[in-house]
């Protein structure tokens, strides 16, 4: 425990000792009279390889510079310096922050940005730039997931260091925010992961008690789960060994929001340890659709145009399992929803359809 | 003139029962085009004296006429080259009668506009004309006049001699007529406004029934070059003309009255042109009559094909010409392709000196442009454009081209869509000149010519001449191209101040929060950067 303690301490004095370097390297060349200029890894469609060993997403060869000289270049050039200068502040000061706030913190400084998406873009150059997650300068997301089961875990957060927690204390689950995504993992009697696409489902496994049933810890990643989860899932996979099964709805987009827990994003090909390459899709499928007459609705055009799009994305050609389940939902031409499992009762998907996915996915690994 | 025409009315008469195509159509209208036509009467009268003109206009009520029309009394005093006494009469008192007719540029040319004004007013006052004018001399004289609109002669009610002790010289005019100024207001007002514009030698002053004073005070005492008198061109005669001409004439044959009466004809072009329509026949003293295309050129002279000798020739006399025969010569004219153009010396265009003066004088613009096109011509008619595009300053912004529109120094106010140069501006592809019209933007187009091509006998708008909107057209691009290189540089000095101030923002931000996240006491030295800057941007301009 006390070496992983110091596993997380040791990374944020890398942060930090990145951040300065970065200083270092603008304040000599302003100096020495040169404008500054920073090179990075190009974060174009065209630098973004899918690489099968990895099982993600990474940035290529292509490099892009950033020059102080250059006009178009010298405001995002400052904001990069101010981001980095801010989330030093963050990190040794060990507080965190949200990218709603970089937006006005900025503001502070005079440099304002002209929308949320610019602040954010600036905070994932700083990330490209430096190697390291926002997360690693305690800037997180507003959107929050939540954990539920038998896991505890030691706060290394300020003013609770020493505190521990077992996630099963709170029915409506556990906020997995900065002060848990920090935490070390002290131990569980848990087997596996079930990450569930929708807050709903989430809160019927707990009532049903499937995290006793199946030796379970339940993840809520309401819709597309947010990086810090992404991570947390990965931590909990390699960390603890567990297995990692992720539930979703039965169309296009279910499926992609396990792919991503999976395979990652190409936004963030810049990291590494987001995804969870070993975790499974368990369903719903297209089969399952067919195999179980879950009550469906027609897919509409943006769903076809995504299906087909999916079909040729890079992260849909290493398991048959996904070609096989696009190909039989365009010809259903069907989807259907989590909730289609309660025509069979409320039960129904705990007691009959979840320990047969679990079973099939033993039997394919 | 016209006489076979119009046996049963006289030219006062005709032109008062047609008196809407000079434009006098209703109240407010009329009140416009009498101040106009006097104002532009004193305007040509001081200029062909190349005096700089000072006009003074005063327009006072005199009582209620209707319920929507009121009396007014309308006095023009001028410093121009006032009226012989003897002509005084005819001048106010009779239609088509003017010193206008012979070819030069002036804005007068029916012997009709003065007339028609002081013709409007006794028909709705029944008031007489005054008219008091001296030329300079010993002697001022004072007219009451009133027209004998059947008769189409001025009828002299009173008439007195003063000494001019001062030698003044000038003209007042001074008639009542029935209007409506509170609605004719705005356009006399921009009248005024846009003839200060292209007249910026004149001092314009005019003091409205309300007693409001309006004063143009001129910004310049250059005049344009006096326009020349000319001989009318063959392509620009007309049947009328041409009885004119055979009326006044003193020739006996034809080929006198061509090189006399007409421009840029000689004796050869006279001659080549008189066998062309067959007007004329040759004869060898010794080999008798020569067939008009036997005709063999000897030195410049037609000679006998057999001798060689100089050939006789003769023509008929033009006061002998019948009425076909005057129309067939008319058309000849027309189809003959050998005389020379005309020549521009009988216009005076304003020039771009004078041009660019009246229009900073009224528009104060931040950038103005002007170009004169060279002279050309249309049906034998010369005529120059002259151009010019005045960018901000007092130039409204109006969402379109503010257009004024002069013709031989006149504003013309009515039926914008209708004039060629607005056509020549709405079809042009201004995305080219990376101009637009939401800009603060102004065109001025002046056309002079001996013979304006009006549509109307109002003086309104400018017909549609292939020739004349090519002129219109080509003067236009050149002005656009030039304030496209304005409209660009001044682009540039922005985007320069703009990109200075750029740095020098973000430099010393850059400086501050690498000194925090590298840890240094000391802010790095940034002045060497933002000078290089300020150099680099200085070669750029
Ligand atoms: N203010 C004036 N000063 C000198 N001459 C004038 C003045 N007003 C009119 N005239 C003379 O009277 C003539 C007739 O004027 P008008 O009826 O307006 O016809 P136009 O101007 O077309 O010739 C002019 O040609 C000019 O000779
Ligand atoms: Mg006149």
């Amino acid at each position: 425990m006390a070496q992983k303690k110091a596993k997380i301490a040791e990374r944020q004095l890398e942060v930090i000792a990145g951040l300065k370097a970065f200083g270092t390297q603008i304040y000599n060349q302003l100096d020495q009279g040169v404008f500054p200029t920073i090179n990075m890894p190009s974060r174009s469609t065209e630098n973004i390889n899918y690489d099968p060993t990895l099982r993600q997403f990474i940035l290529g060869e292509k490099s892009v510079s950033r020059s102080a000289r250059n006009i178009r270049h010298i405001k995002p050039f400052t904001q990069l310096a101010w981001a980095a200068m801010f989330s030093n502040e963050l990190t040794t000061q060990r507080k965190t922050s949200t990218l709603r706030d970089v937006y006005y913190s900025a503001q502070a400084y005079e440099m304002t940005f002209t929308d949320q998406q610019e602040s954010n873009n600036i905070i994932t150059d700083l990330e490209t730039l430096t190697g390291f997650a926002r997360e690693d300068f305690h800037i997180f997301p507003e959107e929050r997931s939540a954990i539920f089961g038998d896991l505890d875990i030691g706060y290394t957060v300020p003013g609770y260091e020493g505190k521990t927690l077992n996630l099963t204390s709170h029915p409506d689950g556990v906020l997995i925010g900065p002060a848990l995504t920090s935490s070390e993992f002290i131990g569980t009697k848990a087997d596996k992961v079930i990450a569930i696409e929708k807050g709903a489902l989430f809160t019927r496994f707990i009532e049903e008690n499937v995290h006793n049933k199946h030796k379970s810890l339940l993840i809520s990643c309401g819709g597309q789960a947010p990086r810090q989860t992404r991570s947390f899932i990965r931590r909990l996979h390699d960390e603890l060994g567990l297995p990692v099964f992720i539930l979703t709805d039965g169309d296009p987009w279910g499926m992609h929001i396990a792919q991503v827990i999976i395979s990652g994003s190409a936004n963030a090909a810049h990291l590494r340890e987001l995804n969870t390459p070993d975790a499974v899709w368990s369903g719903v499928w297209a089969s399952d659709i067919v195999e179980y007459k879950l009550p469906t609705d027609p897919l509409d055009e943006v769903d076809i145009k995504r299906l087909n799009e999916l079909a040729r994305d890079p992260r849909y050609q290493n398991d048959p399992l996904w070609q096989r389940e696009i190909k039989l939902f365009l010809k259903i031409k069907r989807k259907a929803e989590q909730e289609a499992f309660s025509r069979y009762g409320l039960t129904y998907i705990v007691d009959e359809y979840l320990p047969t996915k679990l079973e099939q996915a033993k039997g394919k690994k | 003139m016209a006489q076979a025409t119009f046996e049963e009315i006289s030219a006062s008469d005709f032109f008062y029962r047609n008196r809407d195509i000079a434009g006098l159509t209703n109240p407010s209208r009329a009140i416009f085009v009498a101040i106009r036509e006097i104002v532009e009467n004193s305007l040509d009268a001081a200029e062909s004296q190349k005096i700089p003109p000072d006009v003074y206009v005063r327009l006072s009520y005199e009582g209620e006429a209707t319920k929507e029309t009121q009396i007014y009394k309308l006095r023009v005093e001028d410093n121009g080259s006032g009226i012989p006494p003897r002509f005084i009469p005819s001048a106010f008192g009779q239609v088509l009668y003017g010193s206008k007719y012979k070819l030069k540029q002036a804005r007068g040319t029916f012997g009709l506009g003065g007339k028609m004004a002081v013709l409007y007013g006794q028909i709705t006052t029944h008031q007489p004309v005054f008219v008091t004018s001296s030329t300079g001399q010993e002697k001022i004289y004072s007219f009451k006049l009133m027209i004998d609109i059947q008769r189409n002669k001025p009828i002299i009610l009173d008439r007195k001699v003063l000494i001019n002790k001062d030698h003044w010289r000038g003209t007042i005019v001074e008639f009542t007529l029935e209007g409506d100024y509170l609605r004719a207001m705005p356009k006399i007002i921009e009248y005024f406004k846009q003839t200060a514009m292209v007249n910026p030698y004149a001092n314009i002053t005019f003091v409205d029934p309300k007693g409001r004073l309006y004063k143009f005070t001129r910004a310049t005492t250059i005049m344009p070059e006096s326009p020349k008198e000319t001989m009318p061109h063959p392509y620009g005669v007309d049947v009328e003309l041409l009885q004119r001409l055979i009326q006044i004439t003193t020739c006996t044959n034809m080929l006198d009255f061509l090189k006399g009466h007409f421009h840029r004809v000689g004796e050869i072009t006279a001659i080549k042109f008189l066998i062309f329509s067959n007007l004329i026949s040759f004869s060898c003293r010794e080999h008798g009559k020569i067939e008009n295309d036997q005709i063999k050129w000897v030195d410049s002279r037609p000679s006998c094909p057999s001798c060689g000798k100089t050939a006789e020739y003769s023509s008929k006399n033009p006061k002998k010409l019948s009425h076909e025969e005057i129309v067939r010569l008319m058309q000849n004219l027309k189809k003959y392709k050998d005389f020379l153009p005309p020549d521009a010396s009988c216009l005076s265009p304003l020039g771009e000196d004078l041009l660019k003066a009246g229009i900073i004088k009224e528009l104060k613009p931040e950038y103005l442009v002007v170009h004169q096109r060279k002279p050309s011509t249309y049906a034998g008619h010369p005529f120059i454009v002259e151009l010019a595009m005045a960018y901000g300053g007092d130039v409204p912004k109006r969402g379109t081209f503010v257009i004024y529109r002069f013709a031989n120094k006149i504003p013309l106010l009515y039926d914008e869509a209708s004039d060629v140069s607005y056509r020549v501006i709405s079809v042009m592809n201004w995305r080219r000149y990376k101009v637009a019209p939401e800009m603060p933007i102004a065109i001025v187009v002046h056309i002079c010519s001996t013979k304006v091509p009006y549509k109307t006998v109002g003086k309104e708008f400018i017909a549609d001449r292939p020739e004349v909107r090519r002129e219109v057209a080509n003067a236009l691009r050149e002005v656009a191209r030039q304030l496209q290189h304005f409209l660009a540089r001044q682009e540039h000095v922005h985007m320069e101040k703009k990109r200075l101030g750029i740095f020098s923002k973000y430099l010393p931000k850059i400086a501050e929060f690498s000194t925090t996240l590298a840890q240094q006491k000391r802010l790095p030295d940034i002045d060497k950067l933002l000078k290089s800057v300020q150099k680099y941007g200085a070669e750029e301009s």
